[in-house]
């Protein structure tokens, strides 16, 4: 292959040798070619002559060179004589530069009537050209003369000019939508016909006129699904509309089934591979997809994988990473092909298929696998390494115990070149790992210390020198880092020794025996030649030498304010260029101007948009908001926060979500109210709760109401309720929108004085056990599992019922649990009939809870589980069973 | 900021010169035109906007294609066509070749058709000599429609080049090429996937009243009566 590279790079040197001059735009000229363009006013016109010109103008566009609107006029205009003009050739050319010039409404006027003209033409390539060309360039006054011609021109007999007509559809619709959903009839006879890309055409064009109208829409394509199209083109997108109709309704509580599930089954035996494939990705997409569901696709998708073609590998190895990352054990047939892909020419394959097997690799495979990678990791570009890195460090969260083998992998990648980006997110993989494994603690701080003996990047080297003063005083040699850290304040330049200096100074304070040893070394860093470096030397050196012989303590407190107002508060004092100094007391202030705007509030958030949808953003939103005011600063850190919910139904007059954030003693609901109506003022807005259920359990604390409920925005309005300890945290919430509501007067704009009080029935909103409890991975599970003390281990049987299989089972109890499955126990090998799974999580307040929980699968499918919980308290492992129990 | 920057869109006009790609660049680079032409100062104002108009699209559009490229063996432009509202201005079109470039032109795609990912867009392309052929399409489009596209597409020219594909030839039929491309999409939309009908109706096959023969199909006598009219063109000019 390198042969030819070097034989194809020699013969193209040669030839733009030569190339240049053979080439027929060689010395090509603007002004040369518009001089030349005065052949189209000629009487006699050379045909021939005049399509080269054109071609030379259009070739000059494309080569990104730009005409003044005086020269694009003026080539218009001359263009449009060329109508005079018999020749097919050259009108095509005309058809296609007068779309290039795009001229102004005035303008089209003048080619308005020759295009009218072709639109009746006997010769079908004409007719279908002008549409092309006049719906392109009309505006929607001129739309109504010719709206009869394109209806017309729909159920045209030839292809070409039905397509034209058709195509032009899809883009008048954002010209003038009400025009073209007049032709539903035009477009709906063109659907039946013969030709493939017609009907596909049409059935885009007819959606779109009806996507609004869901019963519409839900009629065409249960119409559609019964007979397959002859177009495979327009069989996509019927599995498009359905895969939406599909989402659109619930699915049948009875028997289990989706809607069309049949239909998208049979696409998957369909002999286009394109529609094949769009069956499969459809399947793949929908929401809570079950395994008995996904095997048909899955299947499909394996058969792609061997393909020779590279697309069918790519597209179905893109799919099948997708099914990955939820359902890593339903694809546990296809490892075998994707391992074969590792070697893969094209290399976006090979990445896709390593990342993919990163997700669905089980423990024992794990050795193999990177033996495998470290081969291709050497000649691979960085953004694909990038995407390998960051699957490994997912895969060594999930398998822990491997911790040693894939940090080994990272610390040889890490010696190996590459570029800023990737050397980025090899550090930070493994910060990650050092953070949340314990034992890989030492091995990766060893790794890092010696990776920045050698960084060329500052940001990293500072970003490592900082961890290490963070984490190794607590490690088990700490000595051993001194060196490291110290070789820096020698080597490198000012940034870098500053940040060495802090971590030095965390050493001292931090253990006791080092400290004289820092203190001599940061003695000399006190010459230092820069002056941040020799501030924060001799800053520490001054703390350290208060602190008690004996003691040990950090140095650096923890910031104590909230970050977001702390950063507000700081860029309106260098605004404000007064002599005074910053005073902290500030933060708090701002914080409750923040709460009292809504206006600011919403930029200050970042909070545009309408669309209210459980997404992660929101809730770190909602939890911004909640850690920024100050009347909750007193309950303490965020215990866990639920995701979003709606408590109104779509399409109403207002639209209120809540959040649920659990404190140590407390828990707040937070609801976000937007008003959807402009002519009304919703002003006094709060939200009255009352407990249907666990009256004995929350005391309400406060409630804090809204100003006013913002316009596409949202505003915030609180109730808190304070928990009792040790009963069983159940409730559920009746919830009352109260307001003063104000019209506002069409005729002047403004609202009235008057309101009148005026209440909404919200949703119930339910209190449940899984609100205080979080999932918490552990690395050791058996360790901690020893720890808790066995009296008060509660163990239970239950039985399940029939299921598809265990992984359907498991998948059902941790859903109801969310607790996090531990040491990757939450695979389940292909076929198994029983299974372990270790599971781990905190109950609010910090206290640990581990359940063991053992599946077993009968005859008949029937699935028994056995659940043992143990926990710091015995109430708690009681509500855990209760939980499963209720489920 | 200045309301129609936000949503550039809204104006039909607007959104209706932006679709056609660089056309607009014919006349907006003086300043007293940008003033007597509204949309031609919209645009400008959306490429000024900082945060770039992320198109939202659902699964059940139909499938866009953003762009159709033709380069050569150096990466430089024979013929392109951009669908994209996102990249109007010819430097962001530019920036683009060149990354589409860099990616793939070391790989070989002189068999079949080889596709990756650049930008959160699929990239479909087919090399043959020192023409390089890209279909590009949104991250979440179905690879086998785009390469369905590039398939037609690249047969589409090779028919209407009569199998020499190389640059030179293509520049030499340069109409031909932009016309390929013209009837393979409008405005985005797939307008024709089959490479001989795309190939007839670029050479205005039946537009003189005589019988339609695909290219495929003509006798011999035809076939040389139209590489001699090609030649007696290529001499001509």
């Amino acid at each position: 292959m390198t042969d030819g590279h070097a034989e194809s790079s020699k013969k193209r040197d040669e030839e733009s040798e030569e190339g240049l001059d053979f080439s027929p735009f060689w010395g090509i000229e603007k002004g040369a070619v518009l001089q030349e363009a005065r052949c189209f006013n000629e009487s006699q016109l050379d045909a021939r002559r005049c399509q080269q010109v054109i071609t030379k103008l259009l070739y000059l566009s494309n080569q990104g060179d730009s005409f003044t609107r005086v020269e694009a006029t003026e080539v218009f205009f001359s263009v449009t004589k060329l109508f005079q003009s018999n020749d097919s050739n050259l009108r095509r050319m005309v058809y296609l530069i007068i779309k290039e010039i795009c001229p102004s409404a005035d303008e089209v006027i003048i080619v308005t009537s020759s295009l009218m003209k072709d639109m009746n033409s006997k010769i079908d390539l004409y007719r279908s050209n002008a549409i092309r060309v006049l719906c392109n360039i009309t505006d929607a006054g001129l739309l109504g003369q010719i709206e009869r011609y394109l209806k017309q021109a729909v159920v045209d007999k030839n292809a070409t000019v039905s397509s034209a007509a058709l195509v032009s559809g899809h883009h008048l619709l954002q010209v003038n939508s009400e025009i073209v959903k007049r032709w539903s009839s035009e477009v709906q006879e063109a659907m039946s016909s013969k030709n493939p890309l017609v009907q596909y055409h049409a059935l885009g064009l007819l959606h779109r006129i009806k996507q609004n109208d869901r019963l519409a829409v839900s009629k065409l394509v249960t119409q559609l699904s019964r007979s397959p199209l002859r177009s495979s083109l327009a069989q996509c997108l019927v599995i498009r509309y359905v895969a939406q109709v599909i989402k659109d309704t619930k699915v049948d509580e009875v028997t289990g089934e989706r809607p069309f599930f049949d239909f998208l089954e049979s696409c998957l035996r369909h002999k286009s591979e394109t529609v094949i494939f769009e069956a499969a990705r459809v399947i793949i997409e929908l929401n809570e997809v079950t395994t008995r569901e996904l095997q048909p696709a899955v299947t499909v998708l394996q058969l792609f994988l061997s393909s020779s073609k590279p697309i069918l590998r790519f597209a179905a190895i893109r799919a099948l990473n997708k099914v990955a990352m939820n359902n890593p054990s339903s694809m546990t047939n296809c490892n075998i092909d994707m391992e074969s892909m590792i070697s893969d020419q094209n290399r976006s394959i090979a990445t896709l298929a390593i990342t993919t097997l990163l997700k669905t690799g089980k423990e024992s495979s794990i050795d193999r696998l990177m033996k495998q990678i470290s081969t291709f990791m050497s000649d691979i570009q960085d953004e694909f390494k990038v995407v390998v890195v960051e699957a490994i460090q997912e895969l060594c969260l999930k398998f822990p115990h491997k911790h040693r083998i894939l940090m080994n992998f990272l610390s040889n990648v890490l010696r190996e070149e590459g570029g800023f980006e990737y050397k980025k997110t090899i550090v930070d993989c493994i910060l990650c790992l050092v953070k949340s494994i314990p034992d890989a603690t030492e091995a990766g701080l060893t790794h890092l210390s010696e990776f920045i003996e050698d960084c060329e990047f500052t940001y990293l080297s500072s970003q490592v020198l900082h961890l290490l003063g963070e984490l190794g005083p607590s490690t088990a040699d700490p000595g051993k880092y001194i060196r490291y850290i110290y070789n820096r304040v020698i080597l490198e330049n000012a940034t870098i020794r500053a940040s060495a200096v802090c971590a030095l100074a965390n050493f001292g304070s931090c253990s006791v025996a080092l400290r004289d040893r820092v203190l001599t070394l940061l003695q000399r860093c006190l010459y230092d030649n820069d002056d941040e470096v020799r501030d924060r030397a001799a800053f520490f050196l001054s703390v350290l030498r208060t602190i008690p012989e004996t003691d040990s303590e950090c140095v650096e407190d923890p910031l104590i304010y909230p970050l977001a107002p702390l950063e507000a508060s700081l860029r309106q004092y260098l605004e404000n260029t007064g002599d005074s100094a910053f005073d902290l007391a500030v933060i708090n202030q701002i914080h409750n101007n923040i709460a009292s705007h809504p206006d600011m509030h919403a930029s200050s958030f970042d909070c545009p948009s309408m669309n209210i949808s459980s997404t992660k953003n929101d809730l770190r939103e909602s939890e911004n908001i909640i850690t920024s005011r100050g009347e909750f600063m007193s309950y303490g850190p965020i215990f866990k926060s639920c995701h979003a919910v709606d408590l109104t139904e779509a399409e109403t007059e207002y639209k209120v979500t809540c959040t649920k954030h659990t404190f140590k003693e407390h828990i707040v609901f937070h609801f976000m109210c937007s008003n959807t109506i402009e002519d009304q003022i919703l002003e006094n807005v709060s939200v009255v709760m009352d407990a249907i259920e666990g009256v004995e359990v929350f005391a309400k604390v406060s409630t804090i109401p809204l100003g006013t409920m913002p316009l596409g925005h949202f505003g915030s309005t609180f109730v808190s309720y304070k928990r009792a300890q040790g009963l069983h945290p159940v409730a559920k919430m009746a919830c009352t929108l109260k307001f003063t509501s104000k019209e506002i007067d069409p005729s002047s704009g403004e609202p009235e004085s008057e309101g009148y009080e005026d209440e909404y029935t919200l949703e119930d909103i339910d209190v449940t056990v899984t609100d205080f409890l979080t999932g918490n991975p552990l690395s050791a599970f058996r360790k901690v599992w020893d720890t808790l003390p066995i009296e008060n281990e509660k163990v239970g049987d239950y039985s399940l019922g029939t299921r598809e299989s265990l992984g359907e089972a498991l998948e059902a109890v941790v859903g109801i649990l969310g607790m996090a499955a531990c040491e990757g126990s939450e695979v389940i090998a292909p076929h198994a009939r029983s299974h372990t799974t270790l599971l781990s999580g905190f109950f609010v307040g910090g206290h640990s809870v581990l359940v063991q929980l053992n599946l077993g699968m009968g005859p008949s499918n029937s699935v028994a589980m056995k659940l043992i919980v143990r926990a710091e308290k015995p109430y708690i492992a009681d509500m855990i069973h209760t939980l499963v129990s209720e489920a | 900021p200045i309301p129609c920057s936000k949503s550039p869109t809204r104006d039909p006009r607007v959104r209706r010169s932006l679709r056609t790609g660089f056309s607009h660049r014919f006349g907006n680079n003086t300043h007293t035109s940008l003033t007597s032409h509204p949309s031609a100062s919209c645009i400008t104002e959306s490429k000024t906007n900082s945060s770039p108009q992320v198109h939202v699209f659902t699964m059940s559009e139909i499938p866009h294609i953003l762009s159709v490229l033709v380069l050569d063996a150096e990466g430089k432009r024979v013929a392109v066509k951009y669908y994209d509202e996102d990249m109007t201005t010819v430097a962001q079109q530019m920036a683009h070749e060149r990354n589409v470039f860099a990616k793939t032109s070391r790989n070989n795609a002189r068999g079949d058709a080889e596709i990756t990912l650049l930008d959160h867009h699929v990239l479909v392309y087919k090399f043959a000599s020192d023409l390089h052929f890209y279909v590009c399409g949104a991250e979440h489009e179905n690879e086998i429609i785009l390469a369905t596209v590039l398939t037609g597409f690249f047969d589409a020219v090779s028919l209407l080049l009569r199998g020499v594909m190389e640059k030179r030839t293509a520049l030499e039929n340069l109409d031909l090429v932009l016309l390929a491309i013209d009837e393979l999409i409008d405005g985005g939309v797939i307008l024709e996937t089959d490479a001989n009908v795309i190939a007839n109706r670029v050479s205005m096959r039946g537009a003189e009243g005589e019988q339609a023969t695909p290219l495929a199909e003509q006798t011999l006598s035809q076939a040389l009566a139209t590489a001699k009219e090609q030649i007696t063109r290529n001499l001509l000019r």
